[in-house]
């Protein structure tokens, strides 16, 4: 019989399982602790910017101009500023992003070395401190370009700076595209340059407009590297070459320079922090609809 | 044709850094020239003038500054971000688990000046009830430790997430418990993972400056107590830029080489990690 | 003699040795489950359990009884639900988002699937080997130790012996001796699989399941790792999962056959290697089993 082998102790109990169930419930109370703290603290700080500055946000305070050095009046010029910037920012990068992450993704075989290069140089861009954008900006653009203070030299300075996250987005985009793709393209006779035109950048523009999304946020939210190359000034831009001030630095001056400036500076910041709102909102739809695409495609 | 394009496209990219490094050089040649690097150690304090004759360029206690907040930032958030990254992955339902995530993303997302006006108006008050004056090398930490959160939160939960469900089930069928499996299987697979994610928190501490700016006081001291008021390098440059000259102007520009330097140093130690997972 | 006649003759010497316990009556259908006459208890029985994956049934009414110390092999054609049905005994199932387990798993007379069935108890006690090799990212030393310690065995110098006895229960001591401390990721494929055999068997289990342990390394490994299985016969209850007829053959002494009928894997035929070789119930086995079908 089988069962006359089995060797004694077979009931034996002698690894108890001493795992106390108290640590394991330490433990549990301890992770959900942390995760509401997080919370809390995310709720505190978005509730005292809408509770604060809900009462000044109206139609008017977004058009005016600002009056009393920002304690009174609007913010119409800083949205025309943040606005203008923001655009020599995208007329800027996007076209070199586009280039770049092309080249990388699609013909980065040909020139391993020369991609290893750009790449790496990307990532250590990618982690470069704002403030030291700003040093640059203010030395290549405003001095040595003869920019001055001026909303060109800030929009420029933000373009090296959105340039890697543009840029690894619209790779990784570019990427994700079925490799059927490139080979039906190849068989029906298309050189890769109009391959990538009509075929490949359509086929990743939900990773385009990630990209460009999470690029418009950060230039949106940047402060130190503007102080320097686009300036203070609160009058309205004429042109490209005037200064500027951004939603950001408003927020910063009116806090720390202008007694008083608190009331607007809680609105100037509820307004920004929509604007970025809006745009994680628009980011993470899309992303979810690459998502979904790629899931119905399979 | 197009290749050219693209490749003047990718030039100017990888060019950005050789200019910034450059610029910053060029910048700060005058006062290395005469002066060297010794000066900024050794000088009785920081009172910079236009000629290096006049001022005191005593860079050491600034450099203390950003040292401790970052490290004390860094010090509460790791533990932090990686209780919130095992909350996503192994203890929230599927539904919360979405909510807090996206939640982090927000956090994430809001641009470090209303950090620093948050913390200006409502942290430094906190922290001056405790102890005068409030704006702290305290306030700093903590306004840190929120802003790099969801960076370490983030990449945490991406290396948990990637750990291969094989390593799940087989703790499962040894009987591990959760916190087991947690500490003694996750948490080592995830290690190069994590790493990076605190590798790159780290960068973007010592690069923080408007927040820092905002609620840490600016004083230029080695801070004795937490409550001390502190200057940052990043603080110290944003705050003089604007009227700094001649050998002033140009040692901050060296303060600023002196960050680009870690950083470079960070994000190749981040790569050697990530580099070092990928070939096993 | 033909070859035939040779495989019988070395059939029936195995079988011989168990022909005075009773044969296991094989269930099919819920309605006759009856009291199961053995003079032991049985290790493992089942009544009418199934498994649904999000509504769409993996498999449906398997009811049968696993005696100690045997070595089980369960066969069939992929899909027809042997993994899950592996996974029901230490409710690895748990881990699986949208699965129901309906029917009864009693391990040693209590019922795994009530809610006074401690988890990890049952686990420690239900051994587990996957088909592809586990190891966890640690060294070798680690992923023995990291269960043990857990069940508080602390003493470095037990640890030490538990470790030593185990690795070279699986015939890995020597191998590893000098190198206990450096990846398990390192070692081969089989050297993975035989360590996280080793790993279940400090843990002293009463069963040890194995799904399919052997169909991802090559096949000297192979060869070794089911020299191991076979060795382990007598001490644990062994149930493993083989779409390799030959190895279960080689190693069972009773065959469990999974078919998938109505969309959904049943068990068409369980008893002694012999009969399930020789003179299958079934015919569909009949066709498997001789290389027809499946």
């Amino acid at each position: 019989m089988v069962e006359a082998v089995l060797p004694a102790g077979w009931l034996d109990n002698s690894y108890r399982s001493v795992c106390p169930v108290w640590l394991d419930r330490c433990v549990t109370l301890c992770v959900w602790g942390v995760a509401a703290a997080v919370t809390a603290v995310f709720v505190c700080i978005v509730g005292d910017l809408v509770w604060h500055g809900i009462g000044q946000v109206s139609w008017s305070f977004i058009v005016d101009l600002p009056r009393d050095a920002g304690r009174a009046g609007g913010i119409g010029p800083m949205i025309v500023s943040t606005g203008l910037i923001l655009t020599v920012c995208l007329a800027v990068s996007v076209p070199v992003g586009l280039g770049t992450a092309v080249l990388l993704a699609e013909f980065s075989s040909d020139h391993r070395l020369f991609g290893v290069l750009v790449r790496r140089s990307l990532d250590v861009l990618a982690g470069v401190p704002s403030i030291v954008f700003g040093l640059f900006g203010s030395a290549f653009f405003c001095v040595y370009l003869r920019m001055g203070y001026s909303i060109l030299a800030g929009g420029l300075t933000l373009a090296c700076m959105v340039l890697p996250i543009l840029i690894r987005s619209v790779e990784a985009g570019i990427r994700s595209v079925p490799e059927e793709y490139r080979l039906g393209a190849a068989a029906l006779g298309l050189t890769r340059g109009r391959a990538v035109w009509h075929l490949l950048l359509p086929a990743a523009s939900p990773g385009v407009i990630v990209g460009l999304v999470l690029g418009i946020g950060r230039a949106i939210a940047e402060t130190a590297a503007l102080i320097f190359t686009s300036g203070y000034v609160t009058r309205m831009p004429e042109s490209l070459l005037d200064s500027g001030r951004s939603l950001s630095i408003h927020i910063y001056d009116l806090s720390m320079n202008v007694a008083g400036g608190d009331a607007n500076a809680y609105a100037t910041a509820l307004v920004l922090m929509v604007c970025l709102l809006v745009i994680n909102w628009v980011a993470s739809v899309v992303a979810d609809g690459c998502l979904c695409r790629r899931l119905i495609r399979v | 044709m197009l290749i050219w394009g693209l490749r003047a496209c990718a030039a100017v990219a990888g060019s950005v850094v050789l200019l910034i490094v450059l610029f910053l050089v060029t910048e700060s040649l005058p006062v290395l020239g005469h002066m060297g690097w010794s000066r900024f150690l050794t000088d009785a304090s920081w009172h910079p003038a236009g000629d290096a004759a006049e001022g005191t360029f005593n860079l050491t206690p600034i450099v203390v500054g950003t040292l401790a907040t970052t490290a004390g930032s860094v010090m509460i958030v790791v533990p932090l971000g990686l209780i919130s990254a095992v909350f996503c992955c192994y203890y929230a339902p599927p539904v919360l688990a979405r909510c807090y995530r996206r939640l982090i993303e927000l956090l994430a997302g809001i641009p470090s000046v209303v950090y620093g006006f948050w913390g200006l108006v409502v942290l430094v008050p906190l922290v001056r009830r405790f102890e005068p004056p409030g704006p702290s090398l305290l306030a700093g930490v903590l306004i840190l430790t929120v802003m790099i959160l969801p960076t370490i939160a983030l990449t945490a939960e991406a290396a948990m997430m990637n750990v291969p469900r094989a390593y799940l089930h087989g703790a499962a069928a040894l009987g591990l418990s959760k916190r087991a499996t947690l500490w003694g299987v996750v948490i080592p697979a995830a290690k190069s993972g994590v790493l990076t994610g605190v590798i790159l928190g780290i960068g973007r501490a010592i690069g923080e400056t408007m927040a820092i700016l905002m609620v840490c006081g600016n004083i230029v001291q080695v801070p004795t107590s937490v409550f001390d008021p502190v200057r940052t390098l990043t603080a110290n440059i944003a705050l003089e830029m604007a009227y700094a000259m001649g050998d002033h102007r140009s040692a901050l520009f060296v303060s600023g080489l002196v960050l680009m330097g870690l950083i470079m140093v960070l994000v190749i130690v981040a790569e050697t990690i990530s580099k070092r997972e990928s070939h096993g | 003699m033909n070859k035939v006649a040779i495989e019988d003759q070395v059939l029936t010497g195995v079988v011989e040795q168990y022909t005075d316990a009773p044969a296991p009556k094989v269930m099919v259908t819920a309605s006759d489950v009856k009291p199961i006459d053995h003079s032991v208890q049985p290790a493992i029985t089942t009544h009418s359990l199934g498994l649904m994956y999000g509504g769409k049934p993996a498999f449906e009414d398997v009811s049968l009884s696993i005696r100690h110390g045997s070595i089980t092999a369960i066969v069939g054609p992929s899909g027809c639900g042997k993994t899950s049905f592996l996974m029901c005994m230490n409710r690895l199932t748990d881990l699986i988002p949208g699965c129901r387990v309906s029917g009864r798993v009693c391990i040693d007379q209590a019922d795994v699937n009530s809610p006074a069935t401690d988890v990890v108890t049952l686990r420690r006690r239900v051994g587990m080997i996957f088909q592809k090799p586990n190891p966890f990212p640690l060294s070798i030393r680690r992923n023995i130790e990291l269960p043990l310690r857990e069940y508080g065995v602390r003493g470095r110098q037990e640890l030490g012996q538990i470790v030593q006895g185990v690795l070279e229960d699986v015939g890995l001591w020597d191998e590893v001796k000098d190198r206990l401390d450096t990846s398990a990721l390192r070692l081969s494929g089989g050297q993975q699989q035989r360590l996280c055999i080793a790993r279940a068997l400090a843990l002293k289990p009463r069963v040890v399941l194995f799904d399919e342990p052997c169909s991802a390394l090559d096949p000297i490994s192979s060869g070794v790792v089911e020299d191991l299985i076979a060795g382990l016969r007598g001490r644990y209850t062994v149930v493993i999962v083989t779409h390799n007829l030959a190895q279960a053959a080689r190693l069972a002494d009773w065959v469990g056959v999974f078919w998938v009928r109505g969309g959904s894997g049943r068990l068409i035929e369980f008893g002694t290697s012999r009969q399930v070789f020789k003179q299958p119930s079934d015919p569909l086995t009949y066709e498997y089993v001789n290389g027809c079908r499946g």
